[in-house]
């Protein structure tokens, strides 16, 4: 089995347009990623593919298991050592002996096989918030990582998907992995967002109406004239979250200011793929962004979506403005906005953590750093830390926390008995000033 | 392939972090990772589990993270086989490459109760409830999935040439 074949006889039923005596089938933005990258013509949901990858990324702890898998390849080097990426973001600066073991068995094989693009501590920042800003990822390219939140790199205009362990070695071994290729819902995007209301609250305003699983198996693919008032790290936000519905990927149409990000961060010319007009899509949802409101996910999931209307008197304990969601500069200017001058409430810990080490150095630039501190918050290294309950900010049994992560499962952020709120900064900032989950345009008084 | 086992049986949304929580991801040792299978969601799973049950569950199976270590401490603690109404994705395609059966069918996981013997026959798509003496039909895998588990999972296929 090559790529070039799909890997089982195609059925069929596949919608034929006939143009101008060739035949030509129309594909959504993601099915034509897939299709060039398997050398095929076209594609359409449900065939199976076999595609070649341009970027395939692990983390400190998908990879050792990923590693373990490579060596039954029995060959000693990767399929390209420009095109593998191990970025230590979980547990770094090592939480405990076990994680520091993780991370030199990475180091070692990164070592070994000349890995170009290593990131440990100092060069580090969280996965998906690092490899845009470092310029890997552009426009057209087909990523895979192992970690859920590899969806992020879609608002680039990439398909990119997270898989398990397995699929990274594989990746590793012969740049190449299997696909399903994916049907998709389009989200047309109309009007401008709101103050205080962000991409974090478009997308939990989504997975609210969809559910945990409205996008199972599927692409979302987002479109419309709303687009051009959404900024990167918005759009970042969403696609990161797609998984969170769902689906295989998150992907925005390419317009200027996915080329401009592109271009101001070195990345490798894009090449830019639009849907067919008569793409077929399973379900088409119109989002007019001028009505989104800040939403919160209530626990214990991430579609249990409410508006402040919906929101009760909740005290909470502890706020997590950070993560691969929403630790970008954008994200913490918000943050600071609302936190400059105000004290955070008495017995509320509030952990910011910048994602990248340049977004760190940013901040500290803007006076960010200082309006956090003075506010009574601590300002941590990049790391995913309390988002997946690892280190840096774990709850107690019946504690709550208003985070901006991903994920408010049963025990995510520590004890099976606490709860995780999951909002936008500006939510999460509001709250920690009030002590309780609060609308941050009540808090700003617009 | 068969499975026959007895049932252990979830709801909907069993998310990876429950199957086996974030604070034991600093190993990934097959048998410290079962010894904690299920650990936020069912603390009887791990002492109660026998070699060859098979669980059921609903919608939306292995939701969440993408850590593979929730299918190795899965099929490490002894579970045969997966049914469920349906899979998250990267969990459905972490069980085909490391080898773990799983199977979608929404009517065997509502069916289905906890405890009952089961016999699956995954080439022929049967599920036979051998307590109650219900039958349920389900897809047979693809050929291109049904390879990569004969050979033991992705690696070996790779290993061996097959998929290249």
């Amino acid at each position: 089995m090559q790529s070039g074949r799909f890997l089982h006889f195609p059925r069929l039923d596949r919608q034929i347009i006939l143009f101008k005596g060739m035949i030509f089938m129309a594909m959504t933005m993601t099915q034509k990623i897939l299709a060039a990258h398997a050398g095929l013509g076209s594609v359409k949901a449900g065939d199976l593919i076999l595609a070649g990858l341009d970027l395939v990324l692990g983390n400190d702890i998908t990879s050792p298991v990923a590693i373990r898998e490579f060596a039954k390849f029995g060959k000693d080097s990767v399929f390209d050592k420009n095109k593998v990426t191990m970025v230590m973001d979980h547990f770094v600066p090592n939480k405990d002996i076990k994680a520091a073991e993780q991370c030199r068995m990475c180091r070692d094989f990164c070592d070994d096989k000349d890995i170009t693009h290593f990131f440990d501590v100092g060069e580090m920042g969280i996965e998906h918030a690092l490899l845009p800003e470092k310029g890997l990822v552009t426009a057209g390219d087909l990523v895979i990582g192992a970690d859920s939140h590899t969806c992020t790199y879609g608002a680039l205009g990439a398909f990119s998907t997270g898989v398990g362990s397995t699929d990274m070695a594989c990746g590793m071994a012969i740049g190449k992995a299997w696909f399903k290729v994916p049907s998709a819902m389009k989200i047309v995007l109309t009007g401008r967002l709101g103050r205080y209301v962000s991409g974090k609250d478009v997308i939990l305003h989504i997975i609210g109406k969809i559910g945990v699983d409205g996008a199972l198996y599927k692409s979302m693919e987002f479109t419309g004239e709303g687009l051009s008032s959404l900024s990167m790290a918005d759009r970042l936000c969403i696609a990161n979250m797609a998984v969170e519905a769902g689906a295989k990927n998150g992907i925005f149409e390419v317009d200027d200011i996915t080329l401009s990000y592109i271009r101001e961060h070195g990345a490798a010319q894009p090449v830019i793929y639009s849907a067919d007009p008569d793409a077929v899509y399973d379900e088409v949802i119109n989002i007019d962004l001028s009505e989104i409101e800040p939403t919160v996910a209530f626990p214990h999931l991430p579609g249990n979506a409410r508006t402040f209307s919906e929101i009760g008197d909740i005290k909470i304990d502890q706020v997590v403005i950070g993560s691969c969601t929403n630790g970008r500069l954008e994200d913490l200017r918000i943050a600071a906005e609302i936190l400059k001058g105000r004290k955070i409430a008495k017995n509320v810990r509030t952990i910011i953590i910048p994602a990248t080490q340049r977004i760190y150095l940013e901040a500290m630039e803007e006076g960010l750093l200082r309006i956090f501190i003075e506010a009574g918050a601590v300002v941590s290294t990049p790391t995913c830390g309390p988002c997946l309950g690892g280190y840096m900010g774990i709850l107690a049994a019946g504690e709550k926390a208003v985070a901006t992560t991903n994920r408010n499962f049963v025990g995510r952020m520590g004890h099976v008995d606490s709860e995780v709120y999951l909002a936008s900064p500006a939510t999460a900032a509001a709250s920690a000033v009030t002590g309780r989950i609060s609308d941050p345009r009540e808090v700003m008084g617009v | 392939m068969k499975y026959t086992g007895n049932i252990i049986k979830y709801g909907d949304n069993v998310d990876t972090d429950v199957i086996i929580p974030a604070r034991y991801l600093n190993t990934s040792d097959h048998a410290e990772l079962a010894s904690h299978c299920m650990e936020d969601l069912d603390k009887t799973f791990v002492s109660r589990v026998q070699q060859g049950d098979i669980i059921t569950a609903g919608w939306n199976f292995g939701c969440g993270s993408s850590r593979e270590h929730a299918p190795i401490a899965i099929k490490a603690s002894g579970i045969s086989l997966v049914i469920a109404k349906s899979f998250a994705r990267i969990f459905y395609r972490n069980a085909i490459n490391i080898g773990l059966a799983i199977v979608e069918c929404p009517e065997a996981a509502d069916g289905i109760s906890e405890g009952d013997k089961v016999e699956a026959d995954l080439d022929s798509g049967m599920i036979r409830d051998l307590t109650t003496g219900k039958e349920y039909r389900t897809a047979p895998f693809p050929e291109f999935v049904q390879r990569i588990i004969e050979n033991g999972g992705l690696m070996e296929a790779v290993a061996k040439g097959i998929i290249k």
